[in-house]
C-alpha cells in the first residue's frame, strides 16, 4: 500500500442554489443515502457501500461549487504529525472542533496553492454499510437511481498545480500517477494517496478555487450504460460520455447536478502501486489521452466550472 | 417577471400558428435565425431543441455562466442562477443566464458568455 498517511478522500462538501433540488439529485439519480441534517440545514450523504457516516455534505448557497474536500489519516497522530508538516512547508492551518460537521472529529484545515480548501481528519463516526461484518451478503437491496458505491475523487481547477502537486507529494505523501504535459508545462495531474488510479486531480486554468467534477464509484460498464439511462429518464443535464478515459483508463459518463455541478459516475480503473512511475500524456496527443474512443477534445468538458 | 421596456413592439416573425400556440419569440442581436420558446420552457433548453447553436451551452443549471445573456427588450421571469455570474446589479440591468431565463413574451437579447473566456491550460497549446 501507499506510504501516505492519509488513506482515502473521505468527504467533499457541495455549495448549490437549491437545496430540495439537490438533495433529490444526490439521493434518488446518484443513490447516495440521506442520513440526517444539521443545524445549519446542510445535509449530509453516503454511498451505500460506505462505513463512515457520511461523505458527502450539501450547502444552500447563492452561487455553487466546493467548499472543501476532506481526506482522512490514518489516526489522531497521523493528523498531528501532518499538521506540523503543513505548517513547516508554509501553510496556514486551522483547526476546526470535532462535531463541527455532524459525526466528525477535528479537522486539520488548510489551502492547496490553487486556493482550494482542503481538510484532514482522523475520526468519523462509524455507522457501517448494513451488511455487517460476519459472513455479510455482497450488496444491500433497495438502493435508488445509479446507485453509486462510494464517493472516489475530485478534480479540481487553479493556476499554481505545480505547488499543489509538490505539497500534496512531499508533505502528505501522495503519488503522482499520471500527468499531462505541454513541452515542460504541467497541464493536468493526477495523484493517488492510495491504491487507485486517482484520489485527486488538477488542471491549470486561469482562475484559482475552482471546481471541476465529483466522482462516485460504479461496479461495471453495464452500470455506467444503467446510469446513462437514469440521466435520459430524468432529463438530467449530460455532459460527456458514456467512453473511457486514456487517462486513468476509467469508463465514464459526466452530467450536473441542478446547480450546476458536475458529477462523474465511472468503473475500472487500474491498481497503483508506489513503485510505478507516473505515465505521461503528451499535449498532441490530448484528445484519446481524455476521450478515448472520440479522440477529440471537448471544450465544454475542458472549461466548464463551478 | 422582469420587464426591460415591456411595451416595445414584438418583432414579429413567427408563423401565426406559432402564435396561436403561444410561443415567445426569442430574437439574438447579430443572428438570423430566431428562437421559439414554449411557455415556462427556459430559453436555453428551447435553443437546444432546436438543435440551434445561438448561445454557448455548459452546465444548464444557473452554474457555470457559459450562457451568460443581455436582454435589451421583453419580459421574462428568472430562477436562481449563481451570483458570481449574475450579480445583483447584473440581475437589474437585464443580465441573466438563458438556461435560467424563462421568456414571458417576445425578446430581444445579446449573448455575452463564452465557453473560451477563461479557458484551462489544456486547451491553450491546442488554440495557440
Amino acid at each position: 500500500m501507499a506510504q501516505s498517511a492519509v488513506i482515502r478522500p473521505g468527504h467533499v462538501c457541495l455549495r448549490v442554489l437549491d437545496l430540495e433540488a439537490a438533495v433529490r439529485h444526490y439521493r434518488d439519480r446518484l443513490g447516495l443515502l440521506e442520513i440526517e441534517r444539521d443545524s445549519e440545514g446542510r445535509v449530509y450523504l453516503k454511498g451505500w457501500d460506505e462505513q463512515d457516516w457520511f461523505s458527502v455534505v450539501l450547502r444552500e448557497a447563492d452561487h455553487p461549487g466546493m467548499d472543501f474536500l476532506g481526506f482522512k489519516v490514518l489516526g489522531a497522530d497521523a493528523l498531528t504529525r501532518l499538521e506540523a508538516d503543513l505548517k513547516a512547508w508554509g501553510c496556514v492551518t486551522e483547526r476546526i472542533p470535532a462535531g463541527e460537521l455532524r459525526h466528525c472529529g477535528e479537522r486539520v484545515r488548510f489551502q492547496l496553492p490553487t486556493g482550494h480548501v482542503v481538510e484532514l481528519y482522523a475520526q468519523k463516526d462509524f455507522m457501517g454499510n448494513g451488511l455487517g461484518r460476519v459472513n455479510p451478503d455482497p450488496w444491500l437491496e433497495g438502493i435508488k437511481g445509479m446507485q453509486a458505491q462510494r464517493f472516489d475523487h475530485c478534480l479540481l481547477y487553479g493556476r499554481d498545480i505545480d505547488g499543489n502537486i509538490a505539497l500534496l507529494r512531499d508533505v502528505l505523501k501522495f503519488d503522482l500517477t499520471e500527468k499531462v504535459v505541454d513541452g515542460e508545462l504541467v497541464v493536468a495531474a493526477f495523484l493517488s494517496c492510495s491504491n487507485k488510479a486517482h484520489d485527486i486531480a488538477f488542471v491549470r486554468h486561469a482562475e484559482d478555487g475552482k471546481f471541476h467534477h465529483a466522482s462516485f464509484l460504479l461496479g461495471t460498464w453495464e452500470e455506467v450504460l444503467r446510469a446513462a439511462d437514469i440521466i435520459a429518464m430524468h432529463d438530467i443535464s449530460l455532459d460527456l460520455g458514456p467512453t473511457r478515459h486514456g487517462i486513468t483508463r476509467g469508463r465514464t459518463i459526466y452530467f450536473f447536478d441542478p446547480s450546476g455541478n458536475r458529477n462523474e459516475v465511472f468503473c475500472g480503473d487500474y491498481t497503483w502501486y508506489p513503485d510505478h512511475e507516473p505515465i505521461i500524456w503528451t499535449a498532441d496527443q490530448l484528445g484519446r489521452a481524455i476521450f478515448y474512443h472520440d479522440r477529440r477534445l471537448n471544450e465544454n468538458f475542458l472549461n466548464v466550472v463551478t | 417577471m422582469r420587464g426591460v421596456d415591456a411595451n416595445a413592439p414584438s418583432t414579429g416573425d413567427l408563423d401565426a400558428g406559432s402564435r396561436l400556440r403561444g410561443f415567445h419569440e426569442i430574437r439574438i442581436l447579430d443572428a438570423e435565425q430566431r428562437i421559439a420558446c414554449t411557455p415556462g420552457e427556459n430559453l436555453l433548453r428551447a435553443m437546444e431543441r432546436l438543435n440551434l447553436h445561438l448561445i454557448p451551452v455548459g452546465c444548464r443549471g444557473g452554474g457555470c455562466g457559459v450562457c451568460r445573456i443581455q436582454v435589451r427588450r421583453g419580459d421574462y421571469a428568472t430562477r436562481q442562477m449563481s451570483r458570481v455570474h449574475v450579480s445583483a446589479a447584473d440581475e437589474a440591468a437585464g443580465i441573466a443566464l438563458a438556461c435560467c431565463l424563462m421568456p414571458q413574451g417576445d425578446l430581444e437579447i445579446e449573448v455575452l458568455g463564452s465557453a473560451t473566456s477563461n479557458p484551462s491550460a489544456v486547451l491553450k497549446p491546442l488554440q495557440g
